[in-house]
């Protein structure tokens, strides 16, 4: 809906396909047919898609440009760069302490995200539930590059040493039942007490939407960032839209 | 006609030819011991196939300690299949017999990239869906493993279990 948005406040008009039922990837099209066909409809294609890679392929065959919006377990750079800009307006990004928590393992805003701290000297922090920590080719090649990765296991270990929190929601269809879900879910809620002792400056992130991961009693607290994150895209994306096709 | 022979004797060793000589075809040598099936694996040839081939497993060898042979009748290996052997054993050469003499002697290189042969481990990749794509990975430098191009999946180990 962000990029809806920003290409509307840009003058533009998109041309919306939110399901497979709405176009011919019901009847069996492939994905390069549908971004050839696209490509003469548009001048520029936001790809948001179920599947790793989706957007590199789509990039292959469109004849305009293409954005990722989000590839399955894979990466959300056009979040990251939001994000970023979030951060920014709080403080300087080079060697904060950022902590991850979630699922990092299939959060793809997280991937993105931590992949783009690597470029600003960040102390990692990651908090994830066992089965759901950052990938480990991604952990890897992020030490390789000199980020600093620490693991933590309980929140408390970390929440009064870092700037930013980044919060990412733990999907329930990642857990065999309810009550293991309800249980992971419960010791990841981020709180107004949890946040007794942290920062001053410290700000709280979350892509959006939320599900049990912050308790809304948070909403009001200085701390809390999220809502102007997420109004953030609008602007973010703008810029990216006007990137590509200015 | 499949022979599978012992390492008893090794024609490094000088000791007798291991098996007979090809009038055409090719024969890889100095494959890293034990590895000669999954050589064969890499060369599509499963089943039944129509080729005279033999398989020399761990042969005793002075450069290598231990080496495998394995030669094929009527086949010439192409580039691709060259690369992906050297994937696996990257040690390996390839002779081009043709009327019983060595035509070309070559040594494997390891490719920078694999187009293609190697499936994504990833069950979520989009390469493992009916689009009209291959696959497409990175060879990482020092031996760390493979890079999918389309969604950053690492292949670290047991590689021939994803050659297609």
């Amino acid at each position: 809906m962000s990029f809806e948005s920003a290409m509307a406040r840009l003058g533009g008009s998109s041309i919306s396909v939110s399901s497979v039922e709405a176009c011919s990837i019901a009847k069996g099209e492939t994905l390069a047919d549908t971004i050839r066909v696209v490509s003469g409809y548009a001048d520029a294609i936001v790809i948001r898609h179920p599947k790793e890679g989706a957007a590199r392929l789509a990039a292959e065959f469109a004849k305009v440009p293409v954005i990722n919006a989000g590839d399955g377990a894979g990466q959300h750079p056009s979040q990251t760069l939001l994000d970023l800009y979030t951060i920014r307006q709080s403080m300087p990004i080079d060697r904060i302490d950022v902590a991850l928590i979630g699922d990092l393992r299939y959060g793809r805003t997280a991937h993105s995200l931590a992949s783009a701290l690597s470029l600003y000297g960040v102390r990692l922090h990651t908090i994830s539930p066992p089965g759901l920590e950052l990938p480990p080719t991604l952990a890897a090649g992020l030490a390789e590059k000199g980020m600093e990765i620490i693991m933590h296991t309980d929140i408390d270990e970390v929440i009064n040493d870092v700037d930013v929190l980044y919060v990412t929601r733990i999907q329930r269809e990642r857990f065999p039942d309810s009550t293991s879900y309800f249980n992971v879910a419960s010791s990841y809620r981020i709180t107004p007490e949890l946040l007794t002792g942290a920062k001053k400056h410290l700000i709280v992130l979350h892509p959006l939407p939320r599900v049990d991961e912050i308790d809304p009693r948070l909403d009001a607290s200085p701390h809390a960032r999220y809502f102007e994150q997420s109004k953030n895209g609008v602007p973010v994306r703008m810029a990216m839209l006007l990137d590509v096709m200015g | 006609m499949r022979h599978i022979v012992p390492a008893e004797t090794s024609d490094d060793e000088g000791e007798g030819l291991l098996v007979r000589r090809i009038k055409n075809g090719t024969v890889i040598d100095h494959i890293d011991g034990g590895e000669a099936l999954n050589v064969i694996k890499i060369l599509g040839i499963v089943g039944a196939t129509p080729e005279a081939l033999s398989i020399a497993t761990n042969v005793p060898s002075k450069n290598m300690g231990k080496k495998d042979i394995v030669k094929i009748s009527n086949r010439e290996l192409s580039k691709e299949e060259v690369d992906r052997i050297a994937l696996i054993s990257p040690r390996a050469t390839i002779n081009i017999i043709r009327n019983f003499k060595v035509c070309e002697k070559q040594g494997v290189e390891i490719p920078t990239l694999i187009v293609g042969s190697v499936r994504c481990p990833n069950p979520g990749c989009i390469t493992r869906t009916n689009e009209p794509i291959k696959s497409r990975f990175e060879v990482l430098p020092e031996g760390k493993g493979l890079r999918c191009l389309y969604c950053d999946s690492v292949i670290t180990k047991d590689l021939t279990s994803y050659i297609i």
